[in-house]
């Protein structure tokens, strides 16, 4: 039992293990196996569930003893809290669902394709549950392997394009984190910490300077990965090329990761230069929120429309953590998984009709809830929980994260990022107008099938949690609720830090600091900030689950 | 009359090369007294000599004995890069029977030049004096140069052989230049005399004598270790020169730049450690830079691995230009693993191509990644593992080689670094894009994987993938190699 988030991990190379004793014809048996392996490891992650205490600790921790050479220690350090969990527990349900989803799509190389499958679950899980920072940043690159051949090998048309970008935006992106991690090791090892564990490095106490550089260069290996505006141009590349699996785990897991990794890393490791940017990044998150919605609604290719609603998705979870209040990140979190719940089906839904037409132009649609009825009933409730509809789960994400924006320092950014939210619900019921109703007058889609049963059962388990987690997301928020607790108050802890330091700099070290950089920046910055920062304590602990029941 | 008087000498220190030596001369010996024809009889005795040989370099793990007074040392960096040595040579043995069968030009010299190569640079790795390091530094060059030109009906290994052969000569005439002048200055060709008497003076770094010196010695052996901007020999001469030789060239002789270099200048010269490593800097930025960027632009899959390997020189000086523990000691970790890596690589390589070095260009490289799964994922592990990618050994290299600029302070250094290995990235990309995302146009004329080959192959992906996963296995030896020095 106390292996149990070791072994969740790596089932999945069990499985592959498994997959080389398989000959390569018998498809069947591929695909069976890895469904098989899928499901169980989706099992044993519900004992980690189970077994979840509702605090603030770091939970089935193990570390032990890696790497140890020169200054560097590496250890073997993982474990979770309230907001991995939903993480681990997100990609364990969504792989099994991603597989299914193969049976007819992939053809060829299928064990291949599985073996790619799996090692990429154990790449995102290894990357949630990562307490050491090197161990994180292993399994953040192992991540990309797989993924880069399922997108280049099973992918359409631009598929190597869109493999290449992908890989190298990453990479990119990533060795700057390197090169900051490796950095933040040796600030740490002044101050005596001696492994990259990442708890201690919460304590660490880093100049403004230091800080700025280090958030800046996670914030951008992060903003690739989110990806937030003006660097999500390799997001509709890779989504439109990708098979379906691979399009799905991108959008319901590989993306979490950017913004997962600012709420474990780059926030709480760099709070005061997390704070100082909030606004650069909120208004990133709001051109992103804007602009993707607006690109979204001329697209003519369904997958790429979902993949610009991904963005803008995404940047409502970034408004929402970079709010740095609970209802705020509680908002951005459970909209992680919602996202991850609603694009992934999406996704899988653009790859039903694509199996059955092979094109995913709007054009070649339209009228196909009269032969598809099941398959309209599907798509028009995955459509409502992507605008976010109040009762499915997209409503109670999206609401928590514009009110938690709404009461800190990023009203303004709120109120302009509301607009989105219309925008989402312009272009998706656009959508599923074009492609639903209208003349069924295309004879190619007169002879369209429903949905089958192995699709239906694709289904069913993401709209039961379309609606669970809409109409009773108290069991998600409980459980990430004192972790989140955890997290608003070391970023507090930092607004009044920031807040501090001009005086301090001008009473105590005037020369500490660049003198023009930082008094300028701040006060405007914290002068919304402050007040509704520090008043909400007061109304925290009622308002992330008692605000959306009464809403409905 | 008088005698020359040999002083007594403790022999120990240089066992290995003895035994290569007389081994090397043996196999001269066999060659011309066997029939012509079958030559593989003579790559399994090097191989293994070349084994023999490594298990006295491995007794020798932690023992420090001076020898020849003072002139060569066995310590634990000898010992360390002496062993990446024998890999190299031990995997471009295994590489060349098939190769030189293949291409007509199985000539039983080829072996013992491998070994008096490593002989030489196993001197330049334990010379600990100027002298020494300048004998094995010929006696390695003179054998690679011959190696280059050994397919003798191939115009291209000719023109490699005799470029190799002029560059080289010239670039020695600057080493010389650069000891005689250290020479002059302190009156010693001892290394740790000239760290002495470098010591006493008040002001260095105002020596003209010994900072040019410095730079001119600095300049043989960029030459040596192909760094910008003295790389233009490299290309030339990887791309001529017989595929196994390649791949033994771009791993060993470069290791021994290598060693011969911290040696030198971290024993020797280390009062003078500001002005060279800020040398060091700019031609560690160079030699990454140049190298990436014209790597990106060719289609010969051995140029791409010869700029590349230009690349990794450049990798391996920014850890060089920090000069502490960290980046040394990643150095001697980067070189073994490039040995493994860079010569696993070149294995495919020739596996791939076919008689005459045609069919090296990357897009004969499609569909290799379903046809031969295996080859392919084995080729797969060796770019990620120079393209720096986790978990593989190239990426602890680099992760210690980046980290010791990092500790240095030289941060914007380790920050070109990893964008340059972003960089490098795509032309690696490239070589799997062709094995797996696009379908071949011909038929792969299968070549055989011969049992020697699959050897190599095996103990070069084990040589990749183990030490990325627990790097502790050949990092701990390289930190202590350092230490002691």
């Amino acid at each position: 039992m106390s292996n149990v988030l070791s072994l969740t991990t790596f089932l999945p190379i069990l499985g592959v293990l498994l997959l080389l004793f398989i000959p390569k014809d018998s498809k069947g048996v591929l695909r069976n196996v890895t469904f098989a392996v899928t499901i169980v490891t989706f099992l044993v992650s519900l004992l980690i569930l189970t077994g979840f205490q509702t605090n603030a600790e770091f939970q089935f921790v193990e570390n032990v003893p890696w790497i140890a050479a020169g200054p560097f220690i590496m250890r073997y350090n993982i474990g979770i809290d309230g907001i991995s969990l939903w993480l681990v527990i997100l990609t364990t349900f969504i792989m099994p669902i991603a597989v299914l989803s193969t049976y007819t799509a992939v053809e060829e190389k299928v064990k291949e394709y599985m073996v790619c499958l799996l090692l990429l679950e154990t790449g995102m899980l290894g990357a949630f549950i990562s307490l050491d920072l090197f161990l994180f940043y292993i399994f953040w690159e192992v991540m990309l392997i797989p993924m880069y051949f399922m997108i280049g090998i099973w992918g359409g048309k631009n598929k190597i394009y869109a493999a290449v970008k992908f890989f190298i935006y990453t990479m990119v992106g990533s060795l700057l984190m390197l090169v900051a991690l490796i950095f933040l090791y040796f600030k740490g090892m002044q101050a005596g910490i001696t492994d990259f564990g990442l708890l201690q490095f919460f304590d660490l106490k880093l100049d403004m300077a230091t800080q700025i550089w280090l958030f800046l260069a996670f914030a951008f290996a992060f903003a690739i990965k989110v990806p937030m505006f003006p660097l999500h141009t390799w997001l509709p590349d890779a989504h439109t090329e990708a098979p379906t699996a691979g399009s799905v785990i991108l959008a319901a897991v590989l993306l979490k990761m950017g913004t997962y990794g600012y709420v474990r890393f780059a926030i709480p490791l760099f709070p005061e230069a997390a704070h100082k940017f909030a606004p650069v990044i909120a208004t990133l998150a709001v051109i992103g929120i804007i602009y993707a919605a607006l690109v979204a609604m001329v697209q003519e290719d369904v997958k790429k429309l979902v993949a610009y609603s991904s963005v803008a998705h995404l940047g409502f979870v970034m408004l929402g953590v970079f709010a740095f209040n609970t209802e705020g990140i509680t908002g951005g979190m459970l909209q992680m998984i919602n996202h991850g719940i609603s694009t992934g089906a999406l996704f899988l839904i653009v790859g039903f009709i694509y199996e059955r037409r092979h094109t995913r132009l709007i054009t070649d649609f339209g009228g196909l809830s009269k032969q598809m009825p099941i398959f309209a009933t599907v798509f028009m409730i995955v459509t409502f929980s992507s605008v976010g509809l109040p009762g499915t789960n997209g409503f109670v994400g999206e609401f928590l994260i514009l009110l938690g924006a709404f009461e800190s320092q990023l009203r303004w950014w709120t109120i302009v990022a509301t607009s989105g939210v219309i925008l989402s619900a312009v272009y998706m019921l656009w959508v599923f107008q074009r492609v639903m109703f209208g003349e069924l007058d295309n004879p190619k889609n007169q002879k369209l099938l429903d949905l089958n049963a192995r699709e239906i059962t694709i289904m069913v388990p993401l709209i039961v949690m379309i609606f669970f987690m809409g109409l009773y997301p108290k069991p998600f928020i409980d459980k990430m609720d004192p972790a989140i607790k955890k997290l608003v108050a070391q970023v507090r802890v930092a607004s009044v830090n920031t807040m501090a330091i001009p005086c301090a700099d001008q009473s105590q070290m005037p020369a500490g600091h660049p003198g023009g950089e930082m008094p300028p920046g701040h006060p405007s910055v914290n002068m919304p900030a402050g007040h509704p920062v520090i008043e909400s304590p007061s109304t925290q602990p009622a308002a992330p689950v008692a605000n959306p029941h009464a809403e409905k | 009359m008088d005698m020359i008087l040999i002083p007594a000498v403790n022999m120990a220190p240089i066992l290995p090369e003895i035994l290569l030596s007389v081994l090397a001369m043996i196999l001269l010996l066999i060659n011309v007294f066997s029939p012509g024809g079958q030559k593989s009889s003579l790559a399994y005795i090097s191989f293994l000599g070349i084994i023999a040989a490594g298990v006295l370099v491995a007794i020798g793990w932690g023992v420090h004995i001076e020898s020849f007074s003072g002139s060569v040392v066995l310590d634990n960096f000898a010992t360390f890069f002496k062993m990446t040595f024998l890999v190299a040579a031990g995997l471009a043995v295994l590489i060349s029977d098939s190769y030189m069968e293949r291409e007509g030009c199985n000539q039983g010299e080829l072996y013992p030049l491998i070994l008096f190569t490593v002989v030489g640079m196993m001197l330049m790795a334990s010379g600990t004096d100027l002298m020494t390091i300048f004998l094995g530094l010929e006696v390695m060059s003179v054998s690679l140069y011959v190696l280059a030109g050994f397919n003798r009906a191939n115009k291209k290994s000719n023109e490699a052989g005799l470029k190799y052969f002029l560059l080289g000569a010239f670039s020695t005439g600057f080493l010389l230049y650069g000891m005689a002048l250290i020479y002059g200055a302190t009156g010693t060709t001892r290394l740790y005399k000239i760290a002495a008497i470098v010591g006493q003076m008040t002001v260095p770094s105002s020596n003209i004598m010994l900072v040019a010196g410095m730079l001119l010695m600095m300049t043989g052996f960029a030459f040596k270790i192909a760094a910008a901007p003295f790389h233009m020999w490299t290309p030339d001469v990887y791309e001529g020169a017989p595929t196994p030789m390649t791949a033994f060239m771009s791993a060993g002789p470069k290791a021994a730049g290598f060693a011969a270099l911290l040696r030198l200048f971290l024993v020797a010269l280390p009062t003078l450690q500001v002005e060279w490593s800020q040398v060091l800097w700019v031609l560690a930025v160079l030699t990454m830079t140049v190298g990436n960027i014209t790597a990106l632009r060719q289609d010969n899959i051995k140029r791409i691995l010869a700029y590349s390997s230009i690349a990794h020189a450049g990798y391996a000086l920014v850890g060089f230009a920090a000069g502490n523990g960290t980046g040394t000691a990643g150095i001697l970790f980067y070189m073994l693993s490039y040995a493994f890596m860079n010569i696993g690589a070149f294995a495919i390589i020739i596996l791939v191509s076919k008689k005459g070095e045609t069919n090296g260009n990357v897009s004969d490289f499609a569909g290799l990644g379903f046809k031969h799964p295996l080859l392919a994922l084995a080729m797969t592990l060796f770019l990620f593992s120079l393209a720096g990618v986790p978990p593989a050994a190239g990426f602890i290299g680099k992760f210690y080689l980046f980290s010791g600029a990092i500790q240095k302070g030289y941060i914007w250094l380790a920050v070109i670094g990893v964008l340059n290995s972003a960089a490098s990235v795509y032309y690696y990309l490239r070589i799997m894009v062709y094995m797996y995302f696009k379908e071949s146009t011909e038929e792969f004329e299968w070549v055989k994987v011969t049992a020697p080959v699959a050897l190599a192959l095996v103990i070069a992906a084990a040589g990749t993938l183990i030490p990325g996963i627990v790097p502790s296995v050949i990092l701990e030896y390289a930190q202590m190699a350092v230490k002691l020095m």
